[in-house]
């Protein structure tokens, strides 16, 4: 589904936040939708090897 | 000096956790310096830059967990590594199990997501924000430390799509009166904003709320957004939104200087916008046009919202920046207490625009101003931590945030400089900057309130005078006390303001 940007003004948002938890906080203080991901670099940080993952999915 | 470090594989937590760990382990005595990165390639030549090198940081991995610590003596570096788990139980929220790691699973959990907000290091955040687009979502890139080809690359995909990114390096937006990243707590209304100017964004919309009226939507793009390279390809995009949003009647644009083709062909697109629209381009000279043109150009953000509010049918208290008789007479009265050695002002700013706005203040009235972050590249210093004659500083800027936090957050380093710019005699006046709202620091005038009084009384001890005159963006709703904030820097004989720009017109007053 895309949420075009018109519509991203009307609707309510609904997040996927990756990183900083604060930002997320902040979100569902406001009582947004929001999930927190818990986000770290696949593959250990190696981009070579997470180029290859891309390539795979 | 005595230094150690320990890694631990596979334990990777965000750069903002690690901060206050870090910060935990400064207050430990005999603890001279310490890191707690992940082992990405620019944390490890940070960790470099103080002395810790060696095989096992060279093998480390992003996803790997370093920390450092230089002390007086062996056995406090041993005793503070041997406390890694308790700084990191310490420091660690409730976190649920049932998180989701990574933006697939996130979507899982998340199928009716419109919005992606990253702020992971940059040198994956591009990545990631071409997942969210390829599924649908806009994205919010908070990241900074992105390429211009891979920020090119996203916005044009956007661009197909009819997506939205804002950013890299966007720090603020008001959606539908949501705030994401740093924002304020704003009512909503018939103003449109687009900040290519992140503080400028937050400074405007709290100035509206201010005022009495409200935003419909506050939009960030991120700081190259009208570079020539980039094209203006969000502002562009954010531009056709709020025309076409019925709950936006203008729309004002706060941005520094966009290159220049840019700006000439925004300049056309604003002619046949059928709402009219302010820009202010901070940096540049607006030629002046009609009082009731559609489109306005403005040099300061205040001027901004007078027009924005002047075109959306409101009416303003004051439409330029002016003093109360006390006010000036406080001016007359406060610099004869300088000394003769006394004579410039040194700007400490938190927020990247203000530092901006405040050096063309002092331009226009042709006082030079050198900064880290200069208006004129004639005028930047040689060196960001010695200040020359008139110096703002944007401690904001990369060299002083690298692997430390933004001066939004944390006081650490403008308290610093604040002691180093009063142990100069030829300081007459400090022109701070504090910001509140979402994310920012939840007492930014308590942290540096030490600092403040230290340096007035280290002069006063010289037989000096030293003014300090402040700014305070925020409005009543914000997380913060603002009143409580305006009124603690008046206890501590600050002179305080809602405005930056009034806080530097106050500033270049007191010089003349």
């Amino acid at each position: 589904m895309e949420f075009k940007i018109s519509e991203l003004l009307q609707m309510p948002i609904v997040v996927i936040n990756l990183g900083l938890k604060k930002f997320a906080e902040s979100l569902e203080e406001q009582k947004v939708e929001v999930v927190q991901v818990d986000w770290a670099p696949p593959a250990g940080g190696d981009k070579e090897m997470m180029d290859l993952l891309d390539q795979l999915l | 000096m005595p230094s150690g470090f320990i890694i631990r594989k596979n334990q990777y937590y965000d750069s903002v956790f690690l901060m206050g760990i870090s910060k935990r382990i400064s207050d430990v005595p005999g603890v001279l310096q310490n890191a707690v990165l992940m082992g990405s390639e620019t944390n490890k030549e940070l960790l470099a830059d103080i002395g810790i090198r060696g095989p096992q940081i060279e093998a480390a991995l992003p996803n790997d967990l370093i920390m450092a610590v230089i002390a007086e003596t062996p056995q406090i570096v041993r005793e503070v590594l041997d406390r890694l788990d308790e700084f990191l139980l310490g420091g660690a929220q409730v976190a649920s199990t049932s998180n989701p790691h990574s933006f697939e699973e996130g979507l899982v959990q998340k199928p009716n997501a419109n919005l992606a907000v990253i702020s992971i290091p940059g040198e994956y955040a591009a990545r990631e924000a071409r997942k969210a687009l390829h599924a649908g979502l806009n994205v919010f890139l908070f990241s900074d430390n992105v390429s211009i080809e891979d920020e090119l690359e996203l916005k044009q995909f956007a661009a197909k799509k009819n997506l939205l990114v804002m950013g890299p390096d966007c720090g603020t937006s008001l959606i539908g009166g949501v705030g994401i990243g740093f924002a304020n707590v704003v009512r909503r209304g018939f103003i449109g904003a687009i900040g290519v100017a992140g503080t400028g964004l937050q400074e405007f919309t709290s100035q509206v709320h201010n005022a009495g009226f409200g935003i419909s939507h506050a939009i960030g793009t991120g700081g190259h957004d009208l570079s020539d390279q980039i094209g203006g390809l969000t502002t562009f995009a954010i531009l056709d939104a709020l025309e076409a949003d019925p709950q936006t009647k203008v729309i004002a644009i706060i941005s520094k200087p966009p290159g220049v083709k840019t700006l000439v062909r925004l300049i056309d697109r604003i002619k046949t916008c059928t709402k009219p629209v302010v820009g202010c381009f901070l940096g540049t000279r607006a030629e002046s046009h009609e009082a009731k043109a559609k489109f306005q150009r403005s040099s300061t953000i205040d001027e901004a919202v007078w027009r924005a509010i002047d075109l959306a049918g409101g009416e303003t208290v004051t439409d330029k920046i002016e003093f109360t008789p006390e006010e000036n007479e406080w001016i007359a009265h406060e610099k004869t207490s300088w000394n003769s050695e006394q004579k410039y002002v040194r700007g400490i700013f938190a927020g990247g625009t203000f530092c901006y706005q405040s050096q063309q203040i002092f331009r226009d009235e042709g006082v030079v101003v050198y900064s880290n972050a200069p208006i004129d590249s004639k005028y930047k210093l040689q060196d960001s931590n010695r200040s020359l004659e008139h110096t703002f500083v944007d401690m904001g800027a990369d060299e002083f945030t690298l692997g430390k936090p933004h001066p939004m957050i944390d006081g650490t380093l403008r308290k610093q400089r604040i002691l180093t710019e009063s142990r100069d005699p030829q300081t007459a006046i400090l022109l701070l900057d504090f910001i509140l709202g979402y994310n920012a620091s939840m007492d930014p005038v308590g942290e540096l309130l030490d600092a403040i009084i230290e340096a007035k009384q280290t002069t006063k001890k010289r037989g000096m005078h030293l003014i300090v005159v402040a700014s305070v963006s925020g409005t009543d709703g914000d997380p913060q006390d603002l009143n409580l904030q305006i009124k603690l820097l008046k206890e501590a004989g600050v002179i305080a303001f809602h405005s930056s720009a009034k806080a530097a017109s106050f500033c270049r007053k007191l010089l003349k």
